[in-house]
């Protein structure tokens, strides 16, 4: 258990009651870049989504089929591992639910994959029913690419490594397989809430 | 535990943390203080000790509008206990295997994590040829002075973006690409590269490591400390 820090009283308590989950702090205005490796820029024109795996058929969008689908305006708090939060941040994307609405699957688990390599693992049950999204707008504009763009994932009820940035698909899988931070000893589900960081928590 | 002076900023810890399982160069530790109340604030700090070193030692930079590093860099003294939990990350480590050269970057108090890298270097001998290449402002905020010390098998150039010593004949100024094809290992020997500091110096430095030729996949990142943590 913890025990009392001699002469520490902590700083930043404003947060709003209930918002800021376990060893969290509010980073206010800033926004922190968090990436394992160089920022690919990948342009429009290049990109594509695709959702594939064990599906009856590969579905596959460009960016110009994609910028067809409904959209949806998302404003939601975010939680890094690195124990910063950002409250009522405001996105715009496609639900993946939208994505996954003709798909049929008989896989539990999605892994998805970015340009650069990375990969993160989440329940399938965690990203349908509006939990989920790709977006490809943030506040107002354009996702910078340092941030992930031209899209990224948005998942908002699990720390933020599960928010792929540069996200340019999903596979559909039988079994959970880990992805890129879950195999270097951060936390297979990621819940804020809980505290899940590391593998065991 | 001790604290000790590193630059007018900066703080060595030593602690001896019970049943320390032993780390990997490279690799950090999450510290949490907890309020009477029972408020609790965690950040990353990168491991500057290597692994054949009993004690456990963090290099932490006071930030100014930080919640815990300056509690540790003003508050934290002798006798202290201090909560740390890990080590944690197997990512941004030192390329045991890589079997070619080794090119390290940093940026301030991001090269931490190379220290520890470049006392493993040492004292397990290998032969492996690497290179850090350290931005720092002044000669003052210099951490870790001594065992940065070049040495046969492992290069350190040092530039200073603000001011130089008076006698100073080495690079000065931001690292740019002429300095990177000046001091650094080139695309023909596919050196592993670890880069280290804060956002904005890790996007510029890596932007021209691939603009001059090296594979975007052969190049690690980190900023300060864990999977990027800021403060």
């Amino acid at each position: 258990m913890s025990h009392v820090s001699r002469g520490f009283s902590g700083r930043r308590r404003d947060a709003p009651a209930g918002r800021l989950p376990p060893g969290q702090y509010d980073v206010g205005d800033g926004f922190p870049v968090l990436s394992a490796g160089p920022v690919p820029y990948t342009e429009p024109d290049e990109w594509d989504f695709t959702v594939q795996g064990q599906v009856d058929e590969v579905r596959r969008w460009s960016w110009q089929e994609f910028k067809q689908l409904p959209r949806e305006p998302v404003t939601v708090d975010i939680h890094c591992v690195t124990s910063w939060s950002k409250f009522a941040t405001r996105w715009e994307g496609v639900s993946v639910e939208t994505l996954l609405a003709e798909v049929e699957t008989a896989g539990d688990y999605v892994l998805a994959f970015s340009d650069g390599g990375y990969t993160t693992n989440l329940p399938l049950d965690d990203v349908v029913d509006g939990k989920a999204w790709v977006v490809d707008t943030y506040d107002g504009s354009p996702l910078e690419p340092e941030h992930g763009g031209p899209a990224r994932l948005l998942v908002p009820h699990l720390y933020f490594w599960k928010s792929a940035k540069w996200v340019r698909g999903l596979v559909l899988n039988l079994v959970d397989e880990p992805g890129f931070w879950e195999n270097f000893g951060y936390h297979n589900y990621g819940d804020p809430w809980k505290e899940q960081r590391y593998a065991g928590d | 535990m001790a604290v000790t002076r590193e630059t007018p900023r900066v703080r060595r810890i030593r602690l001896r943390p019970p049943d320390w399982p032993g780390h990997v160069a490279g690799q950090h530790v999450d510290v949490r203080l907890t309020a009477p109340d029972g408020y609790t604030a965690q950040r990353s700090y990168s491991i500057a000790s290597p692994p054949s070193q009993p004690e456990v030692e963090l290099i932490v930079e006071r930030l100014d509008d930080g919640e815990v590093s300056p509690y540790l860099t003003d508050e934290l003294r002798a006798g202290d206990l201090l909560e740390v939990r890990g080590p944690i990350g197997g990512y941004f480590v030192w390329p045991e295997h890589s079997g070619t050269a080794v090119q390290l970057v940093a940026g301030g108090s991001g090269v931490v994590p190379f220290v520890a890298m470049l006392a493993h270097h040492r004292t397990s001998g290998s032969s492996v040829p690497v290179r850090l290449l350290y931005s720092a402002r002044t000669d003052a905020d210099v951490i870790a002075r001594e065992e940065l010390r070049p040495r046969p098998g492992s290069a350190v150039v040092l530039t200073f973006t603000r001011d130089a010593p008076a006698d100073w004949t080495g690079p000065r100024g931001r690292i740019d690409r002429e300095l990177l094809v000046r001091h650094s290992a080139p695309p023909e020997q596919s050196p592993a590269i670890l880069i280290c500091g804060s956002t904005p110096f890790v996007e510029a430095v890596t932007r021209e490591f691939v603009a001059i030729g090296h594979a975007a996949e052969r190049i690690k990142t980190e900023r300060y400390g864990g999977m990027g943590d800021t403060s």
